[in-house]
């Protein structure tokens, strides 16, 4: 179990002072100026060093996004855009950091800036986080009182100028040439890439997109060493991560933990167990809902870290948001309710995702009731792979992968389900 | 959403838009400052806008029309989302919306005849480690129960 001294955000449950001076007596703000001086070179090489994995769902190795960015400016500004639209259902963590824990995100979008030789940086929150803009917006109205934002900003000789965007309501802002698309107050409608970002994103300037958490603990990785930071969790995976375990657990929670943890101590240790115990546990999202559901008996010794999940389980980290189901759960509604959410969301774009998501939308409706042919499963398994990798963003993907997990993991379920409704009987196991 | 009116004129509009002019990228910012002065964006304001930004009326629309949290027909006085996402489901969020419907006699989208409630679905309010939740206007409210719900109810007026 993670010790205390390792967290980095000591103030996640707010029992602590929120505010700029009790950041700094947990140690955020410290020896920030003495950091830049240390150069631009020094900090993406310390960032590369640590291992840090993006922490908004796709796990892209974040020194070497902030290496991707031009040495020198052409002419045009850099900007650094922090994803603060946290809408992967499921996800609850940056929003504890924002609103208990704001000036470790502040410090680090200062430092990241700097890196990346951005004088400007945005941060884009989502449009249900209000209570959250409040809290941020304070605490970086404190930080230009402070002299930590600004002109000179804490001292280190770099201007620095931190604006907060709210955003209205849309999940595709969360794709990052979408967050780009909005912030200039266009629909939220992602860009074919390339051009990257990092060549040509927010107003044709070079840009990079960073998650609330990646940024959050750069600070804390600069300070302590980035071995410190790999020392964490098998190799490749290094690091500290929020997880947050919601669903059937007995103590639903967010909670900072060492990559790599196993899941039986992560549920163990934090959530009080499984709702009646792990022989009541059906399936696990282990990383918000576009990642593929997997089997309750294979989770209880699955090692919570990307490789794992991915080349194990066939399933993915993404924003480390657990959400556990037990044997309470309709699961194939549960997964039809997801798809659901993609049809409402899809942005209408691409037509493999407009026309796609209503498409299994509506074959999984049927398949709740059972009113299907046997079929029709390896079709809908056909369909969701002719929507993966065929549009723009990643939104696709998402809409595909949770029904190919679905499909992987309980093809009996939904079996069963069109078997009984062919018999007219409630459950064929019933019957026998 | 205070002062609301049916139809503000052209020079009201430019009164609230015109101090976000200089901004980059102002029209989210805009249309967030006109709907919390009217409660919704009014037809009004579409061309006024696209006169303002140089772009065209269609690409106004397009923008109001994609973003949910902005809404072109009046709403209650106060609104209700409900959370539907798997977290809230898992313990037991889908009683939780029917209740609230059942006691108001409502549907998804539906407003009571007070005017007092709109009640609307939203997919996950990030609260997933406190569901189940909603959202009550600009409070989120976490693992929300029967009595907690008639309290709710009782304070909006519905």
């Amino acid at each position: 179990m993670l010790k205390d001294e390792d967290r980095i955000f000591t103030n996640i449950y707010g029992m602590d002072d929120r505010t700029l001076a009790g950041a700094r007596r947990r140690g955020h703000w410290d020896g920030t100026a003495d950091i830049i001086k240390k150069g631009r070179e020094w900090i993406v090489d310390e960032m590369k060093a640590s291992g840090l994995r993006g922490r908004g769902g796709a796990g892209f190795p974040t020194g070497l996004k902030w290496s991707f960015m031009p040495k020198e400016s052409d002419g045009r500004p850099h900007y650094l855009v922090v994803n603060a639209d946290e809408s992967e259902p499921g996800t609850c963590k940056d929003r504890e950091i924002m609103r208990h824990d704001p000036h470790t995100l502040i410090e680090g979008c200062l430092i990241a800036s700097f890196a990346m030789g951005a004088h400007a940086a945005y941060i884009y929150i989502r449009g249900e986080y209000i209570r959250e803009r409040e809290a941020l917006q304070a605490a970086i109205d404190e930080a230009y009182d402070a002299g930590l934002l600004g002109k000179n900003a804490a001292g280190s000789g770099w201007d620095f100028e931190l604006f907060l965007h709210h955003g209205a309501g849309a999940y595709i802002c969360g794709e990052e040439t979408a967050l780009i698309e909005s912030l200039e107050g266009k629909k939220g409608m992602p860009r074919m890439k390339p051009p990257f970002p990092a060549g040509a994103g927010l107003y044709g300037c070079p840009t990079t997109v960073n998650n609330v958490e990646s940024i959050a603990v750069a600070p804390t990785i600069l300070r302590r060493g980035a071995s410190w930071f790999s020392g964490f969790g098998r190799q490749n995976n290094a690091g500290t991560k929020l997880f947050a375990i919601s669903g059937h657990v007995n103590n639903p929670c967010v909670v900072e933990e060492a990559m790599s943890i196993s899941f039986e101590e992560l549920i163990e240790k934090h959530c009080g167990g499984i709702r009646g115990g792990w022989d009541n546990l059906l399936a696990v999202i282990p990383g918000g809902s576009s990642v593929p559901c997997v089997r309750g008996e294979l989770m209880k010794d699955a090692v919570m870290d990307f490789d794992y999940l991915r080349g194990e389980l066939g399933s993915g980290l993404g924003t480390a948001a657990v959400i556990v189901m037990d044997k309470s759960t309709d699961i194939v509604k549960a997964i039809w309710r997801l798809s659901k959410f993609y049809k409402h969301e899809s942005c209408g774009q691409c037509t493999p995702c407009r026309e796609g998501t209503g498409w299994m939308m509506r074959v999984m409706d049927r398949l709740v009731r059972g009113e299907a042919e046997i079929e029709e499963i390896d079709m809908l398994f056909d369909v969701t792979k002719q929507v993966e990798g065929h549009t723009i963003c990643a939104l696709g993907d998402a809409a595909a992968w949770p029904i190919q997990g679905l499909i992987k993991n309980f093809r009996g379920e939904i079996e069963d389900r069109i078997k009984a409704q062919k018999a007219g009987r409630i459950s064929s196991v019933a019957a026998e | 959403m205070s002062a609301r009116q049916a139809t503000p004129s052209t020079d009201d509009i430019t009164t609230i838009i015109a101090p976000l002019t200089d901004l980059e990228g102002p029209l989210l910012p805009m249309l967030h400052a006109l709907q919390d002065q009217y409660g919704l964006i009014p037809d009004t304001a579409v061309p006024v806008l696209a006169e303002t930004l140089n772009i065209g009326r269609a690409e106004v629309h397009g923008v109001i029309s994609f973003y949910h949290d902005f809404r072109t027909n009046p709403v209650g006085r106060h609104v209700i989302k409900i959370c539907r996402s798997e977290a809230c489901q898992a313990v037991d969020g889908g009683a939780l919306g029917k209740r609230v419907l059942d006691l108001l006699g409502l549907d998804w989208g539906g407003t009571t005849a007070n005017g007092a409630v709109t009640v609307e679905p939203v997919y996950c309010l990030g609260m997933c480690a406190c569901a189940p939740a909603l959202m009550v206007d600009k409070t989120v409210h976490g693992r929300v129960d029967e009595a907690k719900i008639e309290t709710i109810l009782q304070e909006v007026g519905a």
